[in-house]
C-alpha cells in the first residue's frame, strides 16, 4: 500500500482538469473566479506537501494509472523536480488570475468570462500532466489540450488584432504539433515504445549497436523543433510577441510565465529521462539547441529595445530569456540542466508580476500601452512601481534578485564545457547589458516626474482607484522573487536531487 | 522499386506530410491552411497505423473463442490513431470557429488582405 501523499500528484491533474470542465456549465464569471483561484490554492497545497516528503526520504517513484503493468499502462513519474515545478506553476498562475483580474473582468465579454476560467483551469491541468508524465503519447495529448486553451486564452480579448494574434499562434502551434507526432511516430516505430523508462533503454540499445543512427537524429531533431516551436524558440519566435503583446493581462502573464514551460519541461524531461545527455551530444542536435539559444539571448533582447509598446517589449525579453533556458541545454551537462531548471523557476515568477505590473500602469496612465504615456505613471501606484522595477532589476540580474542567481549558475555551467565557454560567457554578458538597455530606460520613464506639476495631473485625472487584488499579487511577486535571490539554495537542492532521480 | 513497394505506407505517409506541410506553409486561405494541417495529421496516422498492421490477421476483438494473441495486429498503433483523430477533430473545430469569427470581423479569410486591414485598424 503506497503513502496516501504519493496519489497527490493524481489529484492534481484531476482536480484541475474536473473543475475546468465543470466550470463550463456554471453561468457566474466571479464564481468561477474564485474557483479557479482556490483549486490553484489547493494544487500549490497539495505540490507542496508533496515536495516536503519527497526531500525528506530522497524518493522519486512511478505511479501507474489504472492497473495494466508497464508495457501497456500509462505511468506518472514523479521526483522532487516535477513537485517543485508543479507547486512553482500552481502558484503562478493563482497569482497572475489575482493579478489580471481588474483587466481581465474588464477585456472578456461578461457572457463568455466563465469560459475564460475553463481554459485556465484546462491549461493548468495541462502544464502539471506535461511535468508529471511519463508517457511520450499522454505528453502528446496533454501539449494538443494547453495549444487550444492557450489560443483561447488569447482570443479572450475580442478584438481584431486578437484574433490575427491567435491564428498565427494557432498555425505555429500545429506545425509544431505535427512534427512533434511525427517524430513520436517514427520513435515509436523503431522502438515499440511509448513509456520513458522503456524507451530509454530502447535508445541505449539501439546506440550501442549503431543501428538506426540516422532515424534517430532525425527523430530526436523533430522532436527539438517540434516542442521549440511551441516554446518560441529563436527562430520559431515569430508568433509570440503579437499573441503575449496583445491578449489581456492575465492571458499575457500565464502565457509567457508559464505555457513556454510546460513544453520546455517536456523537452527536458525527454532529453534526460529517454535520449540521456551522451546521445545528445554525439547527435550533434545538442549544438543547435546552445546556438539557437545563443541567438535567442541576443536577437531577443535587440528586438525588445526597439518596441515602445510595453507589452511588446515583454514579450521579445521573453524570447530572451527563453534563450537562456536553451543554452543551459545546449551545454549538454547536468549543471547547465540545473541552471536552466532554475532559470524556468525565476522566469516564471518574474514575467507574469512584469506583465501584471505592467497591466495595471497602463491602467492608472489611462489605459496607455505605450511608453511614452505612461511616463510617472509609477507615483500613481506605487507597489506597480516597485514590481516592476524588481521584475526589470531580476531580470537583468542584479543580486538579491532571482535573476542573478540563475545567471550566476549558467555562467558557472558553461565553465565546465570546454569548447563553448568563451562564446557562452560573452554571449551571457552582452545579453546581459542588452537586457539593461531595455529595461533600465523603462523603468526610468515610469517614475519620471511627467511635465509640469504631478498634483496637478493628478486632479485632473482625479486619484486611481485602488486595486486590492492587484497589491496582494504584486506583493507575493516581489516576496517570490527576493525569496528566488536570497534563499536560493532550498530550491537548488531540489533541482539537484530531483534531476538526480529523474 | 521493391523497396518502395515494401515502404508503401511509410512513402505514402511521407508524400501526403509533404503535401500537407506544403499546404500549411505556403496557402494564402485560412480554409485551405486548416485542411492541409488535416492532410498532415493524416499522414502520421497512415504511418502509425501501418506499424501495427501484420499481413493476414484481424482487429483484436475476441469473438468466437479466437484467444490466441498471434491472430491478432498490434492493437497499440490503433489506439493511438484514435486518440490522435480525436485531437486532431478538437483542433479542426477550434480552429474553423476562429476562422469563422475572422471572416464575421472582417468580411475575407485570405491571410495577405486581413493582415493589410488589421494594419489599417490599428494605425
Amino acid at each position: 500500500m503506497r503513502p496516501f501523499v504519493e496519489n497527490f500528484p493524481f489529484f492534481c491533474i484531476f482536480l484541475a482538469m474536473a473543475v475546468g470542465i465543470l466550470l463550463s456549465v456554471s453561468k457566474d464569471g466571479r464564481k468561477a473566479y474564485w474557483i479557479s483561484l482556490a483549486v490553484t490554492a489547493v494544487v500549490a497545497v497539495l505540490s507542496a506537501i508533496l515536495l516536503g516528503y519527497l526531500m525528506e526520504n530522497d524518493l522519486s517513484y512511478t505511479y501507474a494509472m489504472g492497473k495494466f503493468p508497464a508495457p501497456f499502462g500509462n505511468e506518472l513519474k514523479v521526483g522532487p523536480l516535477q513537485a517543485l515545478l508543479s507547486l512553482t506553476f500552481s502558484a503562478v498562475m493563482g497569482l497572475s488570475l489575482l493579478g489580471g483580474q481588474t483587466d481581465l473582468f474588464a477585456d472578456v465579454l461578461p457572457a463568455k468570462q466563465n469560459l475564460y476560467f475553463v481554459m485556465s483551469n484546462l491549461i493548468l491541468a495541462s502544464l502539471l500532466a506535461l511535468t508529471y508524465t511519463n508517457d511520450l503519447f499522454t505528453g502528446y495529448v496533454f501539449i494538443e489540450i494547453s495549444t487550444i486553451a492557450a489560443c483561447a486564452l488569447v482570443m479572450a480579448k475580442d478584438t481584431g488584432a486578437n484574433m490575427m494574434a491567435t491564428i498565427r499562434y494557432l498555425f505555429m502551434s500545429l506545425l509544431g504539433s505535427g512534427l512533434f507526432l511525427i517524430g513520436v511516430a517514427l520513435l515509436y516505430s523503431i522502438t515499440g515504445h511509448l513509456l520513458m523508462p522503456n524507451l530509454h533503454d530502447s535508445v541505449a540499445k539501439l546506440v550501442e549497436s549503431g543501428q538506426y543512427q540516422l532515424p534517430l537524429t532525425v527523430i530526436i531533431g523533430l522532436i527539438t523543433v517540434g516542442l521549440g516551436i511551441k516554446s518560441a524558440m529563436f527562430p520559431f519566435h515569430m508568433w509570440l510577441p503579437d499573441a503575449h503583446g496583445s491578449a489581456t493581462t492575465a492571458s499575457s502573464a500565464i502565457l509567457s510565465g508559464l505555457v513556454l514551460k510546460g513544453y520546455i519541461v517536456l523537452m527536458m524531461t525527454l532529453f534526460v529521462r529517454v535520449f540521456t545527455l551522451n546521445t545528445l551530444i554525439e547527435s550533434g542536435i545538442i549544438n543547435v539547441v546552445l546556438l539557437f539559444g545563443l541567438l535567442g539571448m541576443v536577437f531577443g533582447s535587440l528586438r525588445a529595445i526597439q518596441q515602445t509598446h510595453i507589452k511588446r517589449m515583454l514579450a521579445y525579453s521573453s524570447v530572451a530569456q527563453v534563450g537562456y533556458i536553451f543554452m543551459g541545454f545546449g551545454l549538454g551537462t547536468e549543471a547547465g540542466i540545473a541552471a536552466s531548471c532554475l532559470h524556468i523557476l525565476v522566469h516564471a515568477c518574474t514575467k507574469p508580476m512584469l506583465f501584471c505590473c505592467a497591466g495595471r500602469l497602463g491602467a492608472v496612465s489611462g489605459h496607455h500601452k505605450n511608453l511614452a504615456n505612461m511616463r510617472g505613471s509609477a507615483h500613481k501606484d506605487v507597489v506597480a512601481g516597485i514590481g516592476f522595477m524588481v521584475g526589470a532589476l531580476s531580470m537583468i540580474g542584479i543580486p538579491l534578485f532571482g535573476g542573478f542567481v540563475s545567471k550566476l549558475y549558467f555562467a558557472n555551467a558553461s565553465l565546465l564545457n570546454s569548447q563553448a565557454m568563451a562564446i557562452t560567457l560573452l554571449v551571457i554578458a552582452v545579453s546581459t547589458v542588452l537586457n539593461a538597455l531595455y529595461y533600465i530606460p523603462a523603468v526610468l520613464a515610469i517614475w519620471s516626474r511627467p511635465e509640469g506639476s504631478s498634483e496637478h495631473s493628478c486632479q485632473a485625472h482625479g486619484k486611481p482607484e485602488r486595486d486590492v487584488a492587484f497589491t496582494v499579487s504584486a506583493v507575493c511577486f516581489i516576496l517570490l522573487v527576493f525569496a528566488l535571490g536570497v534563499f536560493y539554495q532550498p530550491a537548488i537542492q531540489a533541482i539537484e536531487a530531483g534531476l538526480r532521480l529523474m | 522499386m521493391r523497396a518502395l513497394l515494401e515502404n508503401r505506407f511509410a512513402v505514402t505517409a511521407v508524400i501526403l506530410f509533404g503535401i500537407g506541410l506544403a499546404n500549411m506553409l505556403l496557402q494564402k486561405n485560412l480554409i485551405k491552411k486548416i485542411v492541409g494541417f488535416n492532410i498532415m495529421d493524416s499522414a502520421v496516422f497512415l504511418l502509425l497505423a501501418s506499424r501495427g498492421f501484420v499481413e493476414g490477421r484481424v482487429a483484436p476483438i475476441v469473438a468466437e473463442g479466437m484467444a490466441d494473441a498471434s491472430l491478432y495486429i498490434n492493437p497499440i498503433p490503433s489506439g493511438l490513431v484514435l486518440t490522435g483523430i480525436v485531437v486532431s477533430v478538437s483542433i479542426s473545430a477550434f480552429s474553423l470557429a476562429l476562422v469563422q469569427r475572422i471572416y464575421h470581423a472582417y468580411g475575407t479569410i485570405e491571410l495577405d488582405e486581413l493582415v493589410m486591414r488589421v494594419k489599417k485598424e490599428a494605425d
